[in-house]
């Protein structure tokens, strides 16, 4: 057991930390200081340039391959990455769908041609990716899905409709999963296709959420050509090469979800200092204390769990449903934090943007709003449950 | 970085995980905690010829000299198998008061024949104020004679009915802050004036004791280090016992884990394993959370204790929160997920459940550590 870093580590921290010093938008950080740490439509732009910055530096797909735009670096100097992202509370990556989950499987299940063509474009940026999984009728129980793609000569033809698609509006290429064989077993018969969002017949309706944003959406298919070049991973393998995702989406997250916890945690921090409770900063009274100290833990205790997975993976294991653990355990303690974020503002929590009133701009409104959203994106926390409590702790299925 | 155990750190497990399932069956240790020392000779003597009693100790002192990383692995061990007796006492206590804070002459006098498992050691902190801090010391230490004369009482000792030697910590002065002044006192067996009392426990597999000490006359030889200055080396031991205490924890919860989704997997409910049931099966998965949050946590300050970086008493204080609670909810997850059957006597669940409350006690619960957290970062 070793947490120090080497030499080399080390080298790689102070790089990426005064890079970060010299290059971080000043009034991002007055931003992120007050703890929204999901990116809102219009700072999409921003968002943009700031991943394009990072690519250019060398700081994106560490641990991909060179022969396809990564560094080749393992996830030792990801997690350093991440941490001093955490400490340079420094925006969050844009293009995440793609970096977390898209890569790793074309990396993992693409042919060589696909391996050339898209990763490098997801890294810089230049091309968004957003998931195709959930359906209106098809959630947690994803294997019912119903889109269709029917071969028609050299390419396939999509018709149906995805629902909670994130950043769909601002997406070229679209994760789907399909449906290419009806009269098979509903596991055997999807297909992962690799989607233009471009393509003709593709039309996407912006769904407005709770918050009042419009940050996913509905999409219809009707009558889209995907060549058949665009399947990922063979025809009707497309559970196999989506469970795959979901694993590497897991494993993102416990990298990601980590430093957002902390960056959050930083901010409810600050928040309570400023706030008053009996006439004294909230920090002073006992039960704030202890909620706030319990949150600490959490956090730290999340990140220790993280760098157990990381010692298993540096050991060439791969990232298996224990990530489903970490997925959990954040969604918990993040919408705790936003539950105590709205305590410390007290009946100043019922304002929101707009008034001069709202405490620092109404910005905890809308995080504490969005939190909601935690524990059903990404795999509900019931279905997380289910998967360690079959696949790791091996208890029938119901 | 390497968040994982080592070669020899796995063959110890093993080897330990082996040792207990031959020696210390759950038919065994209902004897023992029966009886009122918790431990037989023939058992303690086969504990110690594995080295474990002297696993932490110098080797110069007849030890291993191996760490807490190592330690943690041997604790866990024990925490699955509910171990009694006068180990964690003996080693973690007064064994390590001893390695801390003793003199060349004490240390020689005492570390080896603890190595060997030729005496038993404790530790004597507490009172019946029942706080952790050092202003809980208020067990007078007057200088008399170039020796000193105690009197007070001490509680919730753990095993000083079997102690060979008990570390007493006293009040010699008193100073700007409660930490000035106290002084820690080698008390063998026997002195006069010492008396003991062996309490009824919850937890059976733990002893606990009163230490009376009236009129109680040492020489010069007893003071460990010097006068005055006790609380540093003490408040040391205490967090490097806290954290092999969080490793003992981790594995009777590990134990209840596994136990509860075996249960879950055997037993029928409406035609059905329970476990195939969700409320039964969520239920198992954030027990698993549990443990496995708390490994990470007690891991990680047990590395923290080796390398004695700055963050150590943050570590430990994280930890010992996280897993009381962790433990706590475990054992009685255990206890409902197993129905009327976990809440027998002849089930072993109660054992668990009865040794995960008494441990959220000793050295502070979550709620105490919080508070301890919240400090050390400046909140």
């Amino acid at each position: 057991m070793d947490f120090a870093l080497t030499p080399e580590q080390t080298s790689f921290r102070d790089e990426v930390r005064s890079w970060l010093a010299k290059n971080l938008p000043k009034d991002w950080s007055d931003r992120m200081r007050v703890g929204s740490d999901v990116p809102r439509p219009e700072v999409y732009d921003f968002l943009r340039g700031w991943q394009r910055k990072m690519y250019d530096a060398g700081f994106m797909g560490l641990t991909w391959p060179k022969d396809y735009g990564g560094r080749g670096l393992t996830f030792m100097e990801e997690m350093i990455l991440q941490e001093q992202i955490a400490l340079a509370k420094a925006p969050p990556v844009l293009n995440i769908l793609a970096i977390g989950m898209a890569g790793p499987t074309i990396i993992a299940y693409g042919t060589e041609e696909q391996k050339r063509r898209y990763p490098a474009k997801m890294l810089s940026c230049e091309e968004i990716w957003c998931q195709g999984y959930s359906e209106p009728n098809s959630g947690s129980d994803l294997a019912s899905l119903q889109t269709r793609a029917e071969k028609v000569g050299d390419h396939y033809v999509v018709n149906g409709q995805k629902v909670w698609t994130s950043i769909a509006h601002e997406a070229d290429w679209m994760m789907l999963l399909a449906r290419t064989d009806p009269k098979a077993d509903k596991h055997k018969g999807i297909t992962y296709f690799l989607l233009d969002m471009h393509s003709p017949g593709v039309i996407v309706k912006p769904l407005r959420q709770l918050t009042g944003d419009a940050e996913f959406n509905e999409v219809y298919f009707d009558n889209v050509k995907v060549p058949e070049a665009n399947i990922l991973g063979g025809l009707n393998n497309g559970w196999a090469v989506g469970m795959t995702t979901l694993m590497y989406e897991r494993l993102a997250l416990g990298f990601g979800l980590q430093v957002r916890l902390r960056i959050a945690l930083d901010g409810l921090v600050d928040l309570a200092k400023r706030s008053k409770k009996n006439g004294a900063p909230a920090t002073q009274d006992a039960t704030v204390r202890q909620k706030l100290a319990q949150l600490w833990i959490d956090t730290e205790v999340f990140k220790c769990t993280g760098a157990r997975a990381v010692t298993k993976l540096l050991k060439g294991e791969l990232p298996g449903p224990e990530a489903s653990a970490g997925k959990m355990m954040w969604v918990e303690g993040h919408q705790r934090l936003q539950e105590l974020a709205m305590e410390l503002q007290g009946p100043y929590s019922q304002l929101g943007r707009g008034s001069q009133w709202a405490v620092d701009g109404g910005v905890w409104q809308y995080s504490y709003l969005r939190s909601r959203a935690n524990s059903i994106e990404g795999g509900t926390t019931e279905i997380q449950k289910n998967i360690i409590g079959e696949r790791v702790l091996g208890l029938p299925k119901g | 970085m390497n968040f994982g155990f080592n070669e020899e750190q796995e063959l110890l497990r093993s080897t330990a995980r082996k040792f207990f399932d031959n020696e210390c069956a759950s038919e065994i240790v209902r004897k023992l905690m029966d009886g009122p020392e918790g431990m037989t000779p023939d058992l303690w003597k086969k504990i110690a010829e594995q080295g474990w009693t002297g696993l932490i100790f110098p080797d110069e002192h007849g030890g291993m000299g191996l760490g807490f990383v190592d330690l943690v692995v041997l604790m866990e061990e024990m925490g699955r198998a509910v171990v009694p007796g006068p180990f964690f006492s003996t080693v973690l206590l007064g064994g390590l008061a001893i390695r801390e804070a003793g003199t060349d002459a004490q240390k020689k006098a005492w570390l080896p024949k603890i190595s060997s498992g030729d005496a038993r050691a404790t530790l004597a902190w507490m009172e019946p104020s029942a706080e952790l801090g050092a202003r809980g010391i208020t067990l007078q230490a007057t200088a008399k004679g170039g020796g000193f004369t105690l009197n007070g009482t001490k509680l919730f000792v753990q095993d000083a009915h079997t102690a060979d030697v008990i570390v007493v910590a006293a009040r010699t002065g008193s100073g700007q802050s409660p930490q000035e002044g106290i002084s820690l006192f080698l008390v063998p067996k026997g002195t006069p004036g010492m008396s003991v009392t062996l309490l009824p426990t919850m937890d059976q597999t733990r002893k606990l004791c009163e230490v009376g000490l009236k009129d109680v006359v040492l020489g010069a030889e007893a003071l460990m280090g010097q006068a005055g200055s006790g609380w540093t080396p003490l408040a040391r031991v205490i967090d490097r016992a806290t954290v092999a205490l969080c490793a003992e924890m981790c594995g009777g919860a590990q134990k209840v884990l596994e136990m509860t989704v075996e249960y879950a997997k055997i037993r029928q409910a409406f035609g059905r394993p329970i476990g195939s049931y969700q409320g039964v099966k969520h239920k198992a998965a954030d027990m698993l959370v549990d443990v496995e949050n708390s490994k990470s946590i007690t891991y990680y300050a047990a590395w923290a204790m080796d390398e004695g970086v700055p963050e150590g008493p943050l570590a430990v204080s994280m930890a010992k929160a996280y897993v009381s609670d962790a433990y706590r909810r475990v054992a009685g997850a255990g206890i409902q997920l197993h129905g009327g059957i976990g809440f027998t006597w002849e089930h072993d669940l109660h054992l668990y459940f009865k040794r995960a409350k008494g441990s959220e006690f000793t050295f502070g619960d979550a709620t105490w550590h919080r508070e301890r957290v919240a400090q050390l970062v400046n909140l």
